[in-house]
This record gives C-alpha cells, sequence and structure tokens, in this order.
C-alpha cells in the first residue's frame, strides 16, 4: 500500500489554478522529491496532505486514511515543516517543542524524551533555552523540523525545508532526514532545487501548472530521456566541411542516437549515445579514417534536460518568469485563517 | 549526534481519552498566553494603571460635590468605584482575540492547525481561560485600590455577586472579541473596532453618572448598555445588605431588578457564543 495516494487533485484561488488533475503515489519509508519551480503548486499540494487545506476535487488517502473524511487520523501520522516557518518570538524553542508535544498529546515524560533526543540529533543544544525571536533561519528550520518530528510520524512532509540556509543547518537537516528514512519514516520533500532532489531522493515527481509532468527515480528519469551527452572536437579549429564529415562518418554508427553540428561553438559535434562502449565504437572509427580526437566530454542528461525535454524551458527560465508576479504577502492573507 | 533509531513510534498512535487531551492540549494554550504575559507584562501593567489612575483622579474631581448629589447619598469615588471595576473587566477582555488574531496573521494558527486536536474549541477555550484570570486579578486590584481609598469592600455573599457578574461580562466580551478576531482581516482592524468601542461604552453606561444625570437620549442608550447592566449589581453589592429582587435600574423602558441584570448578562453570554459558533467552525475546520 502506498503511503501517500493522490488522485485528480484540483484547486484553484479564485480564478488562478494552483493544481490541475495531480496525481501521486509515494510508497512508504521512501524519500520521494517533488520538484518543480516556483508556482507550480507544491505548497498547495502539501498544504492540502497536511489538512489545512481542502482540494476542490479529487482524493488524498494517507496511510490508508482518508484524509478528507478523518483528518484528526491524517494529523497524528504526519509531520509537517511549512515553507513559512511560524514560531512565537516570546517562547523559547523548548517551550515551543512543549507546546507541539502537548498538542499531539504525548504523555509527559515520553514528551520531554523526545525533546532532548531531538535537541542532540540536531545540535541544538545551545540555543535552545534562549526565546525563538533570537535565532537565524536555520536555528528556526531546525527548530521547526525537531517540532515537526516530536510525535515520530510515519510520514513527514517539509516544504522546500533548505532554501535559504547556512551550511551547517543544511547539513544538520540533511543528515538527520536520510537517518529518517534508513529508519522507516515516509518523507515527501519538495523543492525547486534540482540538485537537493537528486541528492537525497530516492524517486521524484517533477511537477509544472500543477500536474505531474514526469515520475520515477531520478536515474531513471534521467536514463528514459535516452543517451548520454557527448561534445567531440577533432581538431581545436575544424571547418564546416570536416565536421561535417564526421558527422555523417558517426552518425550511422550502432548506439549513436543524434548527431549535431555545434556552428556556435567552432564545428565541435553534440552527440546523444546509448552509453559508455558506444565511445569505444567512435573512438575506433576515427582512428581507422586517421582523424585526431582533441577533446571528447561525456556527460549524463540532468533532471533539467527532463524538466526542458517535458515543457520546453529550463528550471532556470521557469523561475525568472514567475520571478517577481506572485504577491506573496497578497497570498498569506488570502490563505489567512 | 545519538545513533538510537528514529523509527515512526506506534506507540505515540495511541488514543488517551477524551478528557486527558482536551486539558493537555488546553492547558498548554493557555500555558503559552500566560507565558508571554509574564514575559511581556506591559498589558497587564497598563491594564491596572490606567483604572486606579480614573480611580483616583475622577474621585478627587467629585470630592466636593454637593452632599446628597448622588442618590442614597453615597460619595462620588464610592459611586464611581463599580463602574470602575466593570470598565477594568470590559476593556480587558475586549483585548482577547488579539493574541488569536495575531496567530492567524503570523501563520501560528497553521500550527495549531496540524495538530490533532481533540477540539478546536479548546483554542477558544485557552483564551477564555486566560483572559477571565486577567481580568479577575485586575479588577480584584482595583477593588483592593478602591478599599483603601476608603470607597468601601463587599461583604462575603457581595463579592461573590462582584465576581459572578464579572465573570458574566467577561465571558460575553471575550466571545464578542474572538468572534471578532475571525471575521476582520486583520489587527489593525480589530484593534480601531477595540479602539472605537472603548469610550462611547464607558461613557454611555451609569458607570461615571447615574440615569438621572442623563437627558433622556441619554438615558435609553445607558439602559440599553451591557456595562449598566454589569455595574448596578456590582453597585448594589457595595451599597450594603444584598437584595437581587430590588430594583436596581429604573430604565426608561421599566424597572430592572438585580436577577433582571443578571439574566440580561446570562443571556447576552449566551446568545455572543452562539453568535460566533458558526464563524469559529467555518475557520476553524
Ligand atoms: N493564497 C493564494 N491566493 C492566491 N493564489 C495563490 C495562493 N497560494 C498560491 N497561489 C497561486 O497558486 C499557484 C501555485 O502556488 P504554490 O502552491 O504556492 O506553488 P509553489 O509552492 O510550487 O511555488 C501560483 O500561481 C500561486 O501564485
Ligand atoms: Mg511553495
Amino acid at each position: 500500500m502506498a503511503l501517500i495516494e493522490l488522485r485528480q487533485l484540483n484547486k484553484a484561488y479564485g480564478d488562478v489554478s494552483a493544481l490541475a488533475g495531480l496525481d501521486l503515489d509515494v510508497p512508504e519509508a521512501c524519500f520521494y522529491g517533488l520538484l518543480g519551480p516556483n508556482g507550480a503548486g507544491k505548497t498547495t499540494a502539501l498544504r492540502i496532505l497536511a489538512t489545512l487545506l481542502a482540494p476542490d476535487s479529487g482524493q488524498v488517502q494517507i496511510d490508508g486514511v482518508d484524509a478528507l473524511k478523518d483528518p484528526r487520523s491524517v494529523r497524528r501520522r504526519l509531520g509537517y515543516v511549512a515553507q513559512e516557518v511560524a514560531i512565537d518570538k516570546i517562547l523559547t524553542g523548548r517551550e515551543l517543542l512543549q507546546l507541539q508535544g502537548d498538542l499531539f498529546h504525548l504523555p509527559r515524560r515520553l514528551r520531554d524524551e523526545q525533546i532532548d533526543d531531538l535537541i542532540d540529533r540536531l545540535a541544538m543544544n545551545e540555543w535552545v533555552d534562549r526565546r525563538c525571536g533570537t535565532y537565524s533561519g536555520g536555528m528556526r528550520r531546525r527548530l521547526d523540523l525537531a517540532a515537526g518530528l516530536l510525535h515520530r510520524p510515519k510520514l513527514l512532509v517539509l516544504d522546500e525545508p533548505t532554501v535559504g540556509l547556512d551550511i551547517e543547518s543544511r547539513a544538520a537537516i540533511w543528515e538527520l532526514l536520510r537517518e529518517l528514512v534508513r529508519d522507516g519514516t515516509g518523507i515527501l520533500l519538495s523543492s525547486h532545487y534540482l540538485e537537493e532532489v537528486e541528492a537525497l531522493a530516492d524517486r521524484m515527481a517533477i511537477i509544472d501548472a500543477g500536474r505531474v509532468i514526469a515520475e520515477g527515480t531520478p536515474e531513471g528519469l534521467k536514463q528514459r530521456l535516452g543517451g548520454d551527452r557527448v561534445t567531440l572536437r577533432i581538431r581545436e579549429f575544424s571547418d564546416a566541411a570536416e565536421a561535417e564529415r564526421v558527422s555523417a562518418l558517426l552518425q550511422p554508427l550502432e548506439g549513436v542516437q543524434q548527431v549535431v553540428v555545434n556552428r556556435a561553438q567552432g564545428f565541435s559535434l553534440n552527440l546523444v549515445i546509448d552509453g559508455d562502449p558506444v565511445v569505444e565504437t567512435m573512438r575506433r572509427c576515427l582512428d581507422a579514417e586517421g582523424l585526431p580526437v582533441f577533446a571528447l566530454a561525456q556527460s549524463r542528461p540532468s533532471l533539467d534536460d527532463v524538466y526542458l525535454q517535458a515543457t520546453g524551458r529550463t528550471l532556470m527560465d521557469a523561475e525568472l518568469a514567475v520571478a517577481g508576479q506572485r504577491d506573496v504577502k497578497q497570498e498569506r492573507r488570502q490563505s489567512m485563517r | 549526534m545519538t545513533s538510537s533509531p528514529l523509527k515512526a513510534a506506534p506507540s505515540l498512535d495511541t488514543d488517551r481519552g477524551a478528557l486527558s487531551e482536551l486539558s493537555q492540549e488546553t492547558f498548554a494554550l493557555t500555558r503559552r498566553l500566560f507565558l508571554q504575559l509574564a514575559r511581556r507584562p506591559s498589558t497587564l501593567v497598563a491594564g491596572v494603571l490606567q483604572p486606579l489612575i480614573w480611580l483616583t483622579l475622577f474621585g478627587a474631581l467629585f470630592a466636593k460635590a454637593p452632599e446628597g448629589l448622588l442618590p442614597g447619598g453615597i460619595s462620588y469615588g464610592r459611586f464611581l468605584g463599580a463602574g470602575v471595576i466593570v470598565f477594568t473587566a470590559f476593556s480587558g477582555a475586549l483585548n482577547a482575540g488579539l493574541p488569536v488574531m495575531f496567530d492567524r496573521e503570523f501563520g501560528f494558527l497553521n500550527r495549531l492547525l496540524v495538530a490533532p486536536l481533540r477540539s478546536r474549541s479548546s483554542i477558544v477555550l485557552a483564551s477564555v481561560l486566560y483572559i477571565t484570570v486577567i481580568s479577575l486579578l485586575q479588577s480584584l486590584a482595583i477593588m483592593a485600590t478602591a478599599a483603601a481609598l476608603g470607597y468601601g469592600w463587599p461583604g462575603g455573599a457581595g463579592l461573590l455577586l462582584v465576581l459572578v457578574t464579572l465573570l458574566l461580562l467577561v465571558f460575553a466580551v471575550t466571545a464578542l472579541s474572538l468572534g471578532l478576531a475571525f471575521a476582520l482581516p486583520g489587527h489593525i482592524e480589530l484593534i480601531a473596532v477595540i479602539f472605537v468601542a472603548n469610550l462611547p461604552l464607558l461613557f454611555a453606561s451609569t458607570a461615571l453618572a447615574p440615569l438621572a444625570f442623563m437627558p433622556n437620549w441619554m438615558e435609553w442608550l445607558a439602559s440599553l448598555n451591557p456595562l449598566t447592566f454589569a455595574i448596578e449589581p456590582i453597585r448594589a453589592a457595595y451599597r450594603g445588605p444584598l437584595d437581587l429582587s430590588e430594583v436596581l435600574l429604573e430604565a426608561p423602558y421599566g424597572d430592572i431588578t438585580g436577577f433582571g441584570c443578571l439574566a440580561v448578562l446570562v443571556v447576552l453570554t449566551a446568545g455572543l457564543f452562539l453568535l460566533i459558533r458558526p464563524l469559529l467552525n467555518r475557520k476553524l475546520t
């Protein structure tokens, strides 16, 4: 049974569509990444999972429980670390954790044990008894993560947990997350950094405009795109005629999918090939014709290539397109309870 | 770093009984409000100082008023005491919605809403408990000062009546303020309403002067003003032997006894809680 099952989720804010038929299956004890540019609908989807928001239509099953019918059972099983950390500046970190523990009805002793344990794991000892108002962004995030983990949820949902963090906090958080998954917790993490998803996730979905446009393991997704990328130069400066000749020579080889002459880069050749053995075939073929190899660079397709393939633009372009367009304050006011 | 496993713990997923869970969450939410108060006591201090100043200055202002000016021949300070006590409780309770409003605005409420609260009324209940304690404390401080100024102290049954009356008023006003905190768009609006409601309600009541001093239209306002229904029983409790079936208010529309005043407050409180219920349900589910 899947830990999370989302079916055909739709959600619009006024006439802005945030989710448009989102489907998602997250297996148990899996580190699942949700990658998508700003505005893709990640936060909306996670808020629905956390029972903070009701979808306009669709189904939400978490650990076999219908989240729309029995939200309280879902809340017990789920830890939610929001994108915007809401803390009480006047309380200390420990007091906030105590409050959180009581809201999840942990017995007093267990509550305090869990708090001490998490303070240890997230290296919060030094400052946890100071008021939250004095914390840096990284401290707040760590505190918020501890709060989300206090009741040892079966599923941890994190919305862009490391945006804008110092390296130390990011490392502490990543390490704890990996440990959690090893010990059987399911994690759903959203991010618009492909490096983050790639470094952490066992499986992932890329979402764009409120739908899943690609799903699988990071490796699988890239492989499915097909082939390695190879950039080849015969000499430091080739001419058009020679480049065309080499292109015609390599094109028919077994395992070569595509050859393009890149005029912009001194008539180098950009190839898509099936894998490592093809490089050898290419070298032998060139050798037999008496052609030298000045440079040959091979790279795997990146997740950005996956996104590019599906949407026709890069993640970076998608980010830039919405930058400065969203009125976050207005959105916050609208989603105020 | 420790290396014991971070397993999801099924033992944490057990039901502990409604009452125990309800009291745990309510207590925790109330504790938070008191921690905030302890670290930012200025509102409490101001809440006590302001009425003390009223009491002292206003009492002094009319110290040489002609004798027999007020019904029953009591001194103005003594007359004013009941008004200031009620006003203190009232303005304290009127602020009940502010913490809730800030929680809404800063998103802290979301943190409460993702927790498996047994009932989301706990959030409301915590505010009611908190404000009740604060208002009663403030009122007691005023009463003690009034006593020190020689304005008297209600006897045993009288004290009970004072407390019951204040409780009813505080419940009603807290309900109103919490309702506003969920209905209004932000704290600016809430503060504006509090600001605008505060003084007119004080002046258009029998806190500062008896009905007999007022023009007819004002008499009507004062006899419809909930504060008046709290002030009169308390004033009676200060006057001496308690008889709630005595007429305490000769309103233009008819005579109201002590029981009548309390009944109005009970109905008002119940009515307001019923009124805000659908609102809370909508915002908190
Ligand atoms: N409260 C809101 N009011 C209006 N529009 C919103 C609100 N929240 C999100 N949106 C819009 O919905 C879309 C998806 O937003 P969101 O779920 O926050 O995406 P992401 O987390 O991937 O950046 C965006 O176009 C955003 O502008
Ligand atoms: Mg987001």
